[in-house]
């Protein structure tokens, strides 16, 4: 009965969360075709090169979707962080020393399948996870806020990531590139679609966000995480120790990062290399904003934001469109969730008319 | 007539916050505006004062029809608001906060004599003494509202709004408030003076429109009508004024404070050795004017806060260096002061809020899981004990009214089943159906041989409720009384720092 009259007063506010996100990618396309055509570029040729780019054989699918792997541990991972009250703007750092982690597990110990790999993910999960529990300690322990310290971090991970792999580097293989060596078959994500290169990855993230999601809404600890970033204050009031869990929750969000990293590793590129992350941990930020912080939404966003990756570079090539626009599309669409939230009252208050206009 | 507003409606989602609101005031009275929290009162005068824009109706001024798109609009229109919450910069001196947004110019510069003298002139003006050169921070909050009284009249109000002025003053300062309203009143000024208090409408106001769940339900002459038929028309049903309290032994001590000395988060010493008990089936009450140390106190009984020393004892167990959960745990449970920012997660369910101190234990805690089914059924349970109006447990607790959130609280910390319980300010906000409840379940309480430390600025609310009194000041205990033995005179002086009333 508790449960009717709950419905009785939401059925539409329930709608308000895909409308902010659908309305927020719709004015970035707008406002993306005013940029183009400004440009002298025709808006419905970038696009319709965008979405084929994207969709319009297996091969660019399949693409998509790798590029939507990475992109979905990575918002999991920022929104996580976010659910806490932090802002992870390291998880570049966290994928880089995830990727480095697993590739290391992954060459350098002979194991079964059955443990190479699940082990050689682990190694890049608690790597980008030590990484971020470091800024959550700071934080918890000292005040230091997060953002500064993520950032600092990462610049620590890019440079010894170039060592690792440099002449001379401690993980460098023994040819002419600055790669380390091959990952063995045993520790090897399998490749599920035949003539690309989709890797059993989407499968991985798609279960971590559903993992996440009852994490947050269903465990304890998740309860607490939420308590703490919603308000602190009444959290440390019923007995929560806001400190221990920021420090925990930023250790899941670094080891979602890490994730990222490993599964790019092991499931694309079967090496390390310094630059394997074509920036996705930045993107990722932009996939949590948009996916409002919750795992649904970052799936739908992190595929949106697959689509623009991978779509970019057939656009370049058949449009001859520069691919930077969709870096403007995606500031355009991080500017437009932004300033979304200030559309969330208008929008309650519309639905409360139709709410009372259906009434009558 | 001088301001009528006619049929205003205003929504929030899932809330008629006025229904057709008729309001109508005179020239040169004291209007009172009553209603319970929720009835609407707010919401109305941030629609006259150009804060909120109303969904129908319409305002007029001396009969001529307005409209305003901001606060600005309603302030040219002679309509000045002091808000609960004052609007003062804290580290500003009186004379900087009074020019703020309205600064006299010397050149590119801000004539600070100007100012200065402006100041002065105003409160010689309508007597209301001031120090220009006082920090707000360092100054009495009845000061402060005379600062927010005197910048609304600079701006030219002729119509002052008073949102709850009373709520933090002393009862000296509330007798200064009625002399400056009075004062105001000659001068030709008119005021809209908002309360939930029946004594404070009966002292005060002319008229008095009386609001019930965003409708208007009665506009009278003050002086006909009695403070029992106001209750009535205000909660819609009698109400009993007067806390009904029986007599009741105290039992053993419960919780035993010994030379308790804190800081507060500036390392300023603010608990001076302070030594009491609280015994079961008492009600120890905690009067004094805000920031005597009373936050420090609650903090540092409740495990927020780290004492320099002294001890606490809690039914013979030495709870000082346990944390939050484990006094919880031992026995103790606390209704804060700020409900809304410690004692609910605004943007978390009800269900959500009722899990906290909860989750993990059994039956909700299975694991590293909670059973979100036992949580609906403890959810369904508080909410009838407690009769807390909810639409269901799913609905956030930002939604709700402020006696209603109050109650979740209440239903919250109770079934902790503690042996004592902190109350700080657990009335404050909210309306008389609410505060009756909330009396009530506390004596319940009491009666129960439990006992309860009761922090309030409200005096009625300490001389009503306390089997014994304390008075704080400056952060030690200045007086202490039987109940029945204090009169507010007494108490009032203590509470402002005079030994006098000292038995």
């Amino acid at each position: 009965m508790e449960n009717e009259k709950n419905r009785k007063t939401s059925p539409l506010l329930a709608l308000i969360s895909p409308t902010q996100f659908i309305l927020g990618v719709l004015l970035a396309f707008i406002a993306g075709a005013v940029f183009l055509w400004v440009f002298g570029e025709s808006p419905a040729d970038a696009y319709g090169a965008l979405f084929k780019g994207a969709f319009s054989s297996k091969r660019y699918f399949a693409e998509t979707l790798l590029s939507t792997t990475p992109l979905i541990f990575g918002g999991l991972a920022v929104a996580l962080g976010f659910r806490c009250g932090l802002f992870n703007m390291g998880v570049e750092g966290q994928i880089v020393l995830g990727g480095m982690a697993a590739a290391y597990v992954g060459y350098a110990w002979e194991l079964p399948l059955l443990i190479h790999l699940p082990l050689a993910l682990l190694a890049g999960a608690v790597a980008g996870g030590i990484w971020g529990a470091i800024p959550g300690y700071l934080k918890a322990k000292h005040r230091i806020h997060e953002v500064i310290t993520t950032i600092m971090l990462n610049y620590i991970v890019f440079q010894v990531a170039a060592y690792m792999i440099a002449v001379g580097g401690p993980m460098k293989a023994d040819n002419e590139l600055p790669v380390s060596p091959d990952v063995l078959p045993t520790a090897q994500l399998a490749r599920i679609w035949e003539g690309t290169r989709l890797s059993g990855g989407i499968f991985i993230a798609l279960i971590f966000a559903v993992l996440v999601w009852v994490f947050l809404f269903k465990t304890r600890l998740g309860y607490k995480m939420r308590a703490v970033g919603l308000n602190s204050s009444a959290a440390e009031f019923a007995g929560i120790k806001p400190g221990r869990m920021m420090v925990w929750a930023m250790f899941l969000s670094g080891a979602l990062g890490g994730l990222a990293g490993a599964v790019e590793v092991l499931g694309v590129h079967y090496k390390f290399y310094s630059t394997f992350s074509p920036g996705y941990g930045w993107d990722a930020i932009a996939v949590a904003l948009l996916g409002l912080n919750h795992p649904v939404g970052v799936v739908a966003s992190a595929f949106l934001f697959g689509v623009l990756r991978s779509g970019s570079i057939t656009m370049q090539a058949i449009a001859q469109i520069s691919k930077d626009i969709v870096l403007i599309l995606s500031a355009l669409i991080i500017f437009f969730t932004a300033t979304n939230q200030t559309l969330r009252p208008i929008l309650e208050r519309l639905t409360l008319r139709l709410d009372t206009r259906r009434a009558k | 007539m001088y301001l009528e507003m006619k049929n205003i409606v205003r929504r929030f989602p899932g809330v008629l916050a006025n229904d057709h609101i008729c309001l109508e005031i005179e020239k040169g009275e004291i209007h009172g505006l009553l209603g319970e929290n929720g009835a609407g009162k707010t919401t109305l005068m941030n629609v006259l004062c150009g804060l909120a824009r109303p969904d129908e109706g319409e305002i007029l001024i001396d009969g001529m029809k307005v409209e305003f798109g901001n606060c600005l609009d309603a302030i040219k229109c002679g309509i000045g608001m002091v808000h609960q919450h004052f609007m003062l910069v804290p580290v500003f001196t009186v004379t900087e906060n009074f020019i703020l947004g309205n600064e006299p110019r010397k050149g590119a510069r801000i004539d600070t004599a100007r100012a200065r003298e402006m100041v002065l002139e105003l409160s010689e003006k309508h007597g209301l003494k001031v120090d220009p050169d006082a920090l707000i921070k360092d100054i009495s909050v009845g000061m402060q509202q005379r600062v927010e009284i005197l910048k609304a009249l600079s701006r030219g109000a002729e119509l002052m709004i008073l949102d709850e002025p009373t709520a933090v003053l002393t009862p000296q300062e509330v007798e200064d408030l009625y002399r400056i309203m009075r004062s105001l009143q000659e001068a030709g000024h008119t005021i809209i003076f908002i309360t939930h208090k029946l004594q404070e409408i009966k002292e005060i106001t002319d008229r008095v429109t009386v609001l019930r769940d965003g409708r208007v339900v009665g506009i009278v002459r003050t002086k006909d009508v009695e403070q029992v038929e106001l209750a009535r028309m205000m909660v819609g049903r009698d109400v009993v004024l007067r806390v009904e309290k029986d007599q009741h032994a105290p039992g053993e001590v419960m919780m035993s404070v010994k030379d308790l000395r804190a800081n507060d988060s500036r390392g300023l010493t603010k608990l001076k050795d302070i030594t009491f008990d609280v015994r079961a089936g008492e009600i120890v009450g905690i009067a004094g004017v805000a920031g005597n140390g009373q936050e420090e106190l609650v903090e540092v009984l409740t495990g927020l806060r780290k004492q320099e020393s002294g001890s606490i004892t809690l039914d013979m167990q030495d709870i000082s260096q346990l944390n939050p959960r484990e006094r919880m745990y031992a026995g103790l449970a606390h209704i804060p002061q700020d409900r809304q920012r410690r004692g609910l997660v605004m943007n978390f369910s009800l269900v959500d809020n009722f899990l906290l101190g909860y989750e993990d234990l059994k039956p909700f805690a299975r694991g590293p899981m909670l059973d979100y089914r036992e949580a609906e059924k403890f959810a369904s349970k508080l909410i009838k004990m407690f009769d807390v109006r909810t639409p269901g447990s799913q609905i956030l607790a930002r939604t709700l009214s402020g006696g209603n959130q109050q109650k979740a609280i209440l239903a919250r910390e109770f079934q902790r089943d503690p042996k004592l319980l902190i109350a700080a300010q657990p009335t404050r906000g909210l309306d008389v159906a609410a505060i009756e409840f909330i009396h009530n379940e506390l004596i319940k309480f009491r009666d129960q041989d439990k006992a309860v430390l009761l922090i309030s600025m409200e005096l009625t609310e300490i001389l009503d409720l306390s089997d014994r009194i304390l008075v704080i000041y400056e952060g030690e205990i200045v007086g202490e009384f039987k109940s029945g033995q204090a009169t507010p005179e007494q108490l009032g002086l203590l509470m402002a720092g005079s030994k006098k009333g000292q038995m």
